[in-house]
């Protein structure tokens, strides 16, 4: 029997209301004891978590792995390594490879390929529409059958409201959530950042925070009209944030994220960068008041869980100037760092309310496995080192990709180690596996 | 007060009016002021550029501003050389870093660059040691454009302070505009903005401006009018009905002109539409100073360059 002994860390565990000094011992993939003081019981490999924090292993909703068919962006095995160096346990890949993943040969291959990887677990999200066309709905209860958890068109709206009417009633013979991208495309026109007074000011054509507000608003209104599950994939005003907190008082089905460089990054950060391509993100960098506003909804508990929004671009696709170049910016392995920096260090919020929003809600918002420890969990746990300061150095980075606007910038708070299912698949300041 | 002029550009490249300081900016006019008499001379030439290289960048069709440079280039005695974007490498999709590179590889002193999207110049000037001189980005800036029609501002009033400035036409995608209203703003002039909002950008205010969205108060007691051409192509059908309807409520019309002050002059960037922002009796009626805008626009192109090849002759001594 393979086991293994966490001892001496700091346990924080939304799920049980745990934040206390204890040991874990793992059992064949699973959580067999939590407590103080374990016995290693014979032959285990020993973890000393001292100093460290051991949380439940964090989840992604949103990630893009970019394979089958744009593995010159990502593969499904760098995005892994990059995933579990970032402290994430699971991803959830979204679905715009090529082919596009609306089609369970699609779903089972990433589900395939990820276990042959055996690094972080991928949950692949399949599409809405056949081809993300927004016109024919995809085989949603085929995804499922292979392994889908949820359906999304991200990172494209559902133009069609009728459409995204039809997918949210589909998907509830399923109990699947329906993850949308809200733009109104004709709104946004064309824009390659945030309207207001700084794209006025450099020159850039803008984004309205109401190209998300009026898609927000619709898809609530569905979400009631339909009971669907709805999930709002990283919000980016304070306006989509009210409309969520009147669906959720009025009780829907109703859940949403956020990117961590959201709360961090803001369109003056992007404008004194110089027309540097690697801001450009789809939400845009926001002004101050909606990354304070996002902040607020992080407290208040508005917003169900941080992502990395992981969006790999080749190098040759950000060499073209902000206009051209295409929206995306890379977050796996700055989304941890991120928001323990910024929310925790910051006090915005406690540590447990930051493992809600990155292990135990996403779990539940998409039906996953893990997000707790209690025994008879799936040993996947994110070990974090609250104290560590480094600079982001994109030269290190397991990803493929480059695509942030993140270069050394000091950070506090990393990851140290990260377990899926009861084997260490990488430790800070160790060479990875093969 | 008169803005006291900078000694030299700080900076090798004038990518934009939001880089240069007022001193700056009058330092330009000034030495413009002096190359202006070149145009007058028997031989236009003057040595001050020779065995200068300039590559005339365009990426954006341009006809005016392409000559104007072409000509300031010629009588400073540069050698020039046109790069225009159809039937060249950007065609069949070469990037314009790679396209920088290879023009690099033949040692310009100066890249004039005119391009569709804004904060392409800025792009290049980090990444190429020549000069860049931006001839118009997307719908960012033109900073050759304001300079040569403050240079007009100033034939006409002596100075750019507390001069009123209405500057009305499709100024979201104006990039002549924003270069305007940096400039005017940074020399202590009044900028007055006109258009209906579907043609102004959001939060309008932080160019430092005053908006209108009808013309006639604007013009009251304006001492230049400056109408931009309606982007036809740029349109899309959304942004107001008909030209028809643009002409009756937004035009520069002798009525309409009437309003502004009784000193003032009538000003456009070209090309014109006439009968949509600007009616022919006032395009070439008494008050028009459009074609002098042309012929100051070769002093001020030259001035540029004179001043930035003496930043670029001190850096070759100093090393």
């Amino acid at each position: 029997m393979k086991r293994l002994l966490i001892r001496n860390g700091r346990v924080v565990d939304p799920s049980q209301g745990l934040d206390q000094g204890m040991d874990i011992l793992v059992e064949d993939g699973a959580i067999a004891a939590i407590g103080e003081r374990l016995d290693a019981r014979g032959r285990s490999q020993i973890l000393d978590a001292a100093g460290l924090v051991v949380a439940p292993g964090f989840i992604d909703l949103h990630t893009h792995l970019c394979e089958p068919g744009l593995e010159h962006r990502e593969t499904i095995e760098s995005g892994c390594r990059a995933a579990v160096a970032g402290g994430f346990t699971a991803v959830c890949s979204m679905p715009d490879s090529n082919p596009v993943n609306d089609d369970p040969s699609v779903t089972s291959f990433i589900r395939k390929r990820a276990e042959q990887v055996g690094l972080a677990r991928v949950y692949p999200v399949g599409a809405v529409s056949k081809g993300q066309a927004g016109e024919a709905m995809a085989e949603v209860g085929e995804m499922v059958a292979a392994g889908a958890v949820a359906v999304s068109d991200n990172p494209r709206p559902v133009r069609n409201a009728l459409l995204f009417r039809r997918v949210l009633e589909y998907a509830r013979s399923f109990d699947i959530p329906v993850a949308a991208h809200e733009e109104d495309l004709d709104l946004s026109d064309g824009g390659s950042m945030h309207e207001g007074r700084v794209s006025t000011r450099i020159g850039l054509a803008g984004i309205p925070t109401a190209a998300e507000d009026v898609m927000v608003a619709r898809d609530i209104l569905l979400a009631e009209l339909t009971g669907g599950r709805l999930h709002l994939c990283h919000l980016s005003t304070s306006t989509a944030l009210d409309l969520v907190r009147i669906g959720k008082r009025r009780g829907l089905a109703l859940s949403c994220e956020v990117a961590a460089h959201q709360f961090v990054l803001t369109d003056e950060d992007l404008a004194s960068a110089g027309y540097d391509p690697n801001w450009k993100a789809n939400p845009p960098l926001r002004g101050s008041a909606e990354a304070e506003a996002i902040m607020q909804a992080i407290y208040d508990g508005t917003i169900d869980a941080i992502v990395s929004d992981h969006e790999p671009r080749h190098l040759d696709e950000k060499e073209a100037d902000f206009a051209d170049a295409p929206f995306g910016m890379i977050g796996l392995e700055t989304a941890v760092p991120l928001a323990i920096d910024r929310l925790v260090h910051g006090k915005v919020i406690g540590l447990m309310q930051l493992v809600r929003l990155m292990s135990t809600r996403p779990a539940e918002v998409f039906g996953l496995p893990g997000g707790s420890l209690r025994e008879g969990s799936p040993a996947d746990l994110t070990v974090l080192d609250l104290r560590a300061l480094r600079a982001v150095e994109p030269d290190s980075f397991r990803s493929k990709a480059r695509n942030t606007p993140l270069a050394g910038r000091r950070l506090r708070g990393w990851p140290a180690a990260t377990i899926v299912g009861g084997t260490i698949v990488w430790q800070a300041g160790k060479r990875p596996k093969n | 007060m008169p803005v006291e002029a900078a000694a030299a550009l700080a900076a090798k490249d004038v990518v934009g009016i939001q880089r240069l300081s007022p001193g700056e900016i009058q330092l330009i006019l000034n030495t413009a002021e002096e190359l202006l008499e070149v145009a007058r001379r028997p031989i236009k030439k003057v040595p001050a550029l020779r065995g200068s290289t300039v590559i005339n960048l365009f990426m954006e069709p341009s006809t005016r501003t392409r000559f104007s440079f072409e000509v300031a280039e010629k009588r400073l005695s540069a050698d020039t050389l046109n790069f225009s974007a159809s039937g060249s490498s950007v065609s069949k999709g070469e990037t314009l870093f790679d396209t920088a590179r290879n023009l690099m590889a033949m040692a310009p002193d100066f890249i004039i660059i005119r391009h569709p999207h804004s904060g392409a110049p800025h792009r290049l000037a980090e990444v190429v040691p020549a000069s860049i001189v931006n001839a118009g980005d997307g719908i960012n800036e033109h900073p050759t454009q304001a300079l040569l029609d403050a240079f007009t501002m100033c034939q006409h009033f002596g100075g750019l302070e507390g001069l009123k400035v209405v500057i009305a036409g499709d100024i979201r995608h104006s990039r002549v505009a924003r270069s305007n209203a940096f400039l005017l703003g940074k020399m202590g002039a009044e900028v007055r903005f006109v258009a209906p909002a579907s043609l102004l950008p959001l939060d309008v205010e932080e160019l430092g401006v005053i908006p209108f969205v009808r013309l006639e108060p604007a013009l009251e007691g304006a001492d230049v009018v400056m109408m931009l051409r309606i982007q036809l192509e740029r349109q899309k059908k959304l942004n107001f009905p008909s030209m028809r309807e643009y002409y009756d409520f937004f035009a520069l019309t002798p009525e309409r002109l009437a309003l502004a002050a009784e000193r003032a002059i009538v000003m456009h960037p070209g090309p014109m539409n006439r009968g949509v922002e600007i009616d022919s009796r006032v395009a070439d009626g008494p008050r028009s100073v459009i074609l002098e805008q042309v012929t100051n626009g070769v002093a001020i192109r030259m001035a540029i360059l004179y001043l930035l090849a003496g930043g670029r002759s001190e850096a070759a001594s100093d090393s």
